[in-house]
């Protein structure tokens, strides 16, 4: 299928080599640090090639022209994903890649709009993106603009209540040109979302407060893809969530075993071990 | 086990009543009602302006299409009902829901416009503050929020009474705080807010706001401290409410011969320094810094701070401010009177620190 947007019609590289090259950036970043949120990077690849090879619309020349789509990442801590989303996408240039996380960078370790371009706005307070999403639409709506705003959001953040004052406030105002992403991964700082403060279930949740509800596997681009294409689509006067569950460090199957993923732990040597593997499975 | 825990249930429980145990008996004439949200501070014989804010903003948006109000069901009681009577359109009701009313302002800056926000101080500064500091200050955005109820301006208790929103709001970065003084100055304020670039937090007088500050000429300035009458033996610095009553004192203890200067500081942040340190060292008269709001982390102690600072701290300093306590529930003047800010309550101070 094609994408809405010329920009990315005829493109030949395919979303799953964007993923592949998402996924690249990440643990080159991950290996400047050696640290970093690298298991939501690896695992949210997928959703961000989609985002930004298929369903946004946007200038890499321009982050700020007034008629681009919004993506905002809620989830501040997965700047890491984003910018190397960001840097396959040229909005930023590939050397900074090596900056993440250090003095001076325009990549810091937390996603701030005062940082980088094409970043959309300060996220790492879990719990506030949605709201400002409800915002950023409601203005849409007042500029009789046709963007669409997307907020990357996780499974752990849907325990912050002032989520669900902005979903239930998105409803009410009849958002339709917001669509919620969960990333649900089922990992937080103490362990397993679900164990932590469960959000299940959460399709009934969201349909009960009036959205447009689909969960996909997140990892499985085409059924990503068609539910944006869904979720954009969709007639009814309301927002729209997609809930994605993914696999933490998917692409690296030592790491996707590994215990604890929220931060996960990569020894010095693993890096390289691990763009090996990914290489290896780089898509045809 | 659970005996022990009763025991130390009734223990909480009785400590948390003692203060209102036994009740102090009041003749039924001498007792005053509540008034819950709308009680005015305005005397029976001042003149007043309804709905100074409401109409200032309505008028200013004629002129601007990039505001809008929002509120968190309180329009009514922050006086934006009219603006929103008057532009339907551009009126967003979020609902009882203070940390998404906090963000979608956030949102609607990013996308242009000027949102002028409305709760009560204590929502925006207690259960809001998160939204604000990283959603609106942390981005520089164009967010005014605007508060009713701030210090003690209700009866209601401590739910209600934002005795501590300076102190909470002064650690902010980015966040300006305007703190008017009467109907003129909110009138005066809410342009200069609108066209300041960045979030501001302005402390609101609703209803029948008592106008004062025409009588003296002043004219508010955004970031500006400035003095309103002069005077030889105290010189009070004030902000808020506090001025007008700051004022009220100074006419009735010139009656005995004492001289008070006036120096209204309606931007409590930035401070105006320069002028503070100035009239507070000219004369070497005792300053008293007096405001609506605890003793703790407002005006009087960013006063303070900035005397020292500066190496300016050679006068008598005393605060009449509310004590770092939460505040009984009771009729608004009768707690005036109590904690220290009505007209006579500040002038018995003044008294016994003459002796």
């Amino acid at each position: 299928m094609d994408s809405p947007h010329e920009q990315h019609r005829g493109s030949n590289i395919s979303l799953p080599e964007r993923a592949y090259r998402i996924r690249r950036n990440a643990l080159r970043m991950g290996e400047v640090q050696g640290q970093g949120y690298i298991g939501q990077a690896l695992g949210v690849a997928d959703i961000l090639a989609v985002s930004y090879f298929y369903a946004l619309r946007y200038k890499p020349e321009d982050p700020e022209w007034e008629d681009r789509d919004r993506f905002c990442l809620s989830i501040g801590h997965y700047a890491i994903a984003l910018y190397s989303a960001l840097i396959e996408a040229g909005i930023l240039p590939e050397f900074e890649l090596e900056t993440y996380g250090t003095d001076d960078s325009r990549l810091p370790m937390s996603g701030m709009v005062t940082y980088t371009p094409g970043m959309e706005i300060t996220g790492g307070s879990l719990g506030h993106g949605l709201g400002i999403c409800v915002g950023m639409c409601l203005g849409l709506k007042r500029k009789k603009s046709s963007s669409l705003v997307y907020n990357l959001m996780s499974d752990g953040e849907l325990g912050e209540g002032s989520t669900w004052e902005a979903a239930m406030s998105a409803a009410h105002h009849g958002l339709d040109n917001l669509i919620a992403i969960v990333d649900f991964n089922n990992q937080q700082a103490d362990g397993p979302s679900t164990q932590m403060l469960s959000s299940e279930p959460i399709t009934d949740k969201f349909a009960a407060f009036g959205w447009f509800v689909q969960r996909v596997d997140g990892n499985d681009i085409d059924a990503v893809r068609d539910a944006f294409d869904q979720a954009r689509s969709h007639k009814g006067k309301q927002p729209r969530v997609v809930i994605c569950d993914t696999t933490m460090c998917k692409g690296v199957p030592f790491l996707e075993t590994r215990e604890i993923t929220h931060f996960v732990r990569v020894e010095p040597d693993e890096w390289e071990k691990a763009l090996k593997v990914l290489d290896e499975g780089r898509p045809q | 086990m659970s005996r022990v825990l009763e025991d130390r249930a009734r223990q909480a429980h009785s400590l948390r009543r003692s203060k209102y145990d036994p009740r102090r008996p009041v003749a039924s004439s001498e007792r005053k009602t509540t008034s819950a949200m709308i009680a005015s501070i305005a005397g029976d014989d001042v003149p007043t302006i309804a709905a100074p804010f409401g109409n200032a903003l309505t008028k200013l948006a004629a002129e601007r299409d990039d505001i809008v109000g929002m509120t968190a069901d309180l329009s009514k009681y922050t006086d934006l009902h009219v603006f929103a009577k008057a532009y339907p359109a551009r009126f967003y009701q979020m609902g009882m829901a203070e940390q998404v009313l906090m963000s979608a302002a956030a949102g609607m800056a990013r996308e242009g416009f000027t949102p002028f926000v409305t709760t009560y101080a204590v929502f925006a500064s207690r259960r809001a503050y998160d939204f604000i500091c990283l959603a609106i200050a942390e981005e520089m955005l164009n967010v005014k929020i605007v508060c009713a109820l701030p210090g003690l301006t209700t009866g209601y208790g401590p739910s209600h009474q934002a005795t501590e929103d300076i102190a909470i709001f002064r650690g902010m970065p980015n966040l300006m705080i305007v703190d008017p003084a009467d109907a003129i100055e909110i009138e005066q304020a809410v342009p200069q807010i609108a066209v300041h670039q960045g979030p501001v937090y302005m402390r609101l007088l609703r209803g029948k706001v008592p106008r004062v500050l025409d009588e003296y000429g002043y004219k508010f300035e955004l970031g500006k401290a400035k003095m309103i009458v002069d005077g030889q033996d105290f010189l009070f610095v004030s902000s808020g409410l506090m001025t007008m009553r700051v004022l009220e004192a100074t006419k009735e203890l010139a009656k005995e011969g004492v001289s008070c200067g006036v120096l209204h500081v309606p931007t409590v942040k930035p401070l105006d320094t320069e002028t503070i340190v100035r009239e507070c060292t000219r004369l070497g008269r005792p300053v008293i810094v007096a405001e609506n709001h605890s003793v703790i982390g407002g005006l009087g102690e960013a006063v303070a701070t900035t005397l020292m600072r500066e190496g300016a701290n050679q006068n008598i300093f005393r605060q009449i401010a509310l004590p770092d306590e939460f505040l009984d529930a009771g009729a608004l003047p009768t707690l005036h009177d109590q904690y220290g800010l009505s007209t006579k309550a500040i002038c018995g101070s003044i008294r016994s620190w003459l002796k």
